[in-house]
């Protein structure tokens, strides 16, 4: 039921792990509906430098997380908050109809870590 | 994504539905394209496919320690529980609206049950300890003067736990209340003797123990007053009409006969594993639980909670390794909550997401034992390592 893509980065997935000193966290969801996913954002100038996940959720929530990683990095902070949920399905060829949800969470983590970030530096 | 190739397929998922055995596909062959013939039909083809339900009909009854007329054939076990619940009700709407069950109960149940309510039943969900078992005791205090019908499962599919339905049968006879069980599970697995059992209906699919898949049987006990819910021909005394679906049928006598035979033998087997797995699992892997009564479960059912991983996860990882298993993660279901059985033991929702069930068969082996473990201990440390949660409790400690 999953694509390829999926499955690649359901099997290997892209940058999992914490960065210690990351200059924005964000965690979404919740263990009682499912999924949590914890984005952690390194930031220079604006740019998001690197990205590391910890997911606990299905083989999509995963590899969304995988990708969204892979889809930011380089990507200036505005640039960021316009991936949306579609994109970031679209990148790994599709979800399944029921799985389109595990991708919302991607796209809040990753508002969630800038939201982090802008929080501890004001005005950027 | 390629799976480890050149390793065997190990399939760990009996519960959810089993192979046709050689010997049951030779006895249902000649009835698709060779003995065609309509059983209603008088000339020699028909009375062939006649025959064959007639002998399927013995061996059933046989197996089950019933008389052949209180064999119906259905088209699955789905539909054997529908005409049980809902000719019940039915049939006794006139002495009251009541039904008692438990809230662990196959959906074919439950959702039989809440169509019920819907249409003014009253209907008791019994909830079960945390081991998920039921008491007879709990069904005793639940009847009321306008109970009609007890439906209560032999055997959980899930978690495998075995309820006391012998003791329960016992009370609802002294209390002329009919009751049902769905065996769906249990038969093939544990052995069964309605002449001893107090049960006036009971279903079965075949495709639970090495039967094809659509076919069905619902025991009804001479004298058990049900409605029937559809209408049509003549076809098993006019009760359950349609053209019987032959080769199927005779599938279903050949598999019950089979596995009555085998009964004592499939059932050591099963022991044997399923308590090796167990405890290998346990002692393995941390944060790990077993769901379900340690010994009032069938042979051959395991299922366990790792903590701080999700079961779909762990199914696509154990499918890479070429295992086949189930979970009762809610990513499996397609809906928002975990299997109402494990949050019915009263697990955490958490705890529910992360559980796994395996199912043994007859072609399973110690071997395999090893192979699940190994990979469970690979799979549960991979998805450990990337949740959220397990940081949370490896800082804890
Ligand atoms: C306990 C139980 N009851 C009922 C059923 C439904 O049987 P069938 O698949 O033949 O409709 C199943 C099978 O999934 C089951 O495990
Ligand atoms: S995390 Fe539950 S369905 Fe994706």
């Amino acid at each position: 039921m999953y694509s390829d893509k999926v499955m690649d980065h359901f099997m290997n997935p892209r940058n999992v792990g914490e960065i210690p000193d990351a200059d924005g966290v964000g965690q979404v969801g919740n263990p009682k509906c499912g999924d949590i996913m914890k984005m952690y954002l390194k930031i220079n100038d604006g740019i998001i430098v690197d990205a590391k996940f910890k997911t606990f959720g299905c083989g999509a929530a995963v590899a969304t997380s995988s990708i969204s990683t892979e889809l930011i990095v380089g990507k200036t902070v505005e640039e960021a908050l316009k991936i949306t949920n579609k994109a970031v399905a679209d990148a790994l060829d599709g979800l399944p109809p029921a799985k389109m949800h595990c991708s919302n969470l991607a796209e809040e983590a990753i508002r969630a870590a800038i939201e982090d970030y802008r929080s501890k530096n004001p005005g950027k | 994504m390629t799976r480890d190739t050149g390793k065997k397929e190990i399939y760990l998922d009996h519960a959810a539905t089993t192979g046709v055995k050689q010997e049951v596909l030779e006895e249902m062959m000649p009835y698709f394209s060779l003995r065609y013939g309509n059983p209603s039909s008088i000339y020699k083809l028909g009375r062939e496919s006649r025959q064959a339900i007639d002998m399927a009909r013995e061996r059933t009854a046989l197996a089950l320690g019933v008389s052949p007329s209180e064999v119906f054939f259905t088209g699955s076990g789905t539909e054997s529980l529908n005409w049980a619940i809902k000719g019940a009700a039915e049939a006794n709407s006139s002495k009251g609206k009541h039904i008692i069950t438990s809230n662990i109960e196959h959906h074919a149940v439950l959702h039989t049950c809440l169509y019920l309510q819907k249409k003014g039943y009253d209907v008791t969900f019994l909830p079960v300890d945390r081991n998920g078992l039921l008491t007879a005791e709990q069904v005793f205090k639940a009847i009321r003067k306008d109970t009609i019908l007890i439906t209560v499962m032999t055997a959980n599919n899930e978690i495998g736990t075995i309820q006391p339905v012998a003791e329960i049968g016992a009370i609802a006879k002294e209390h002329g209340i009919l009751f049902h069980t769905d065996a769906v599970q249990a038969i093939g697995n544990i052995p069964i003797n309605l002449k001893t059992l107090p049960v006036d209906m009971l279903s079965l699919s075949a495709h639970k123990f090495y039967g094809p898949k659509g076919a069905g049987v619902l025991y009804l006990r001479k004298g058990s007053r049900i409605t029937d819910i559809l209408q049509g021909g003549g076809q098993e005394k006019g009760r359950r009409p349609g053209t019987e679906n032959v080769p199927a049928i005779a599938g279903l006598g050949k598999a019950i006969e089979l596995a009555s035979q085998n009964i004592e033998k499939y059932n050591a087997h099963m022991l044997n594993l399923r308590n090796k797995l167990i405890d290998k699992v346990l002692a393995a892997i941390p944060y790990t639980r077993l769901n379900g009564d340690r010994e009032k479960r069938l042979p051959g059912n395991a299922n366990f909670s790792f903590e701080f991983i999700e079961g779909e996860s762990l199914l696509l990882l154990l499918d890479m390794k070429g295992i086949s298993a189930s979970s009762g993660s809610a990513c499996t279901s397609g809906s928002l909550d975990p299997s109402h059985v494990l949050l019915a033991i009263g697990l955490p929702h958490e705890i529910a997401h992360g559980s796994l069930r395996v199912t043994f068969g007859e072609t399973n082996t110690e071997d395999d034992i090893d192979a699940l473990t190994e990979a469970l201990i690979f799979s549960v440390g991979k998805l450990r390592e990337m949740s959220p949660l397990y940081e949370n409790a490896a800082k804890n400690i």
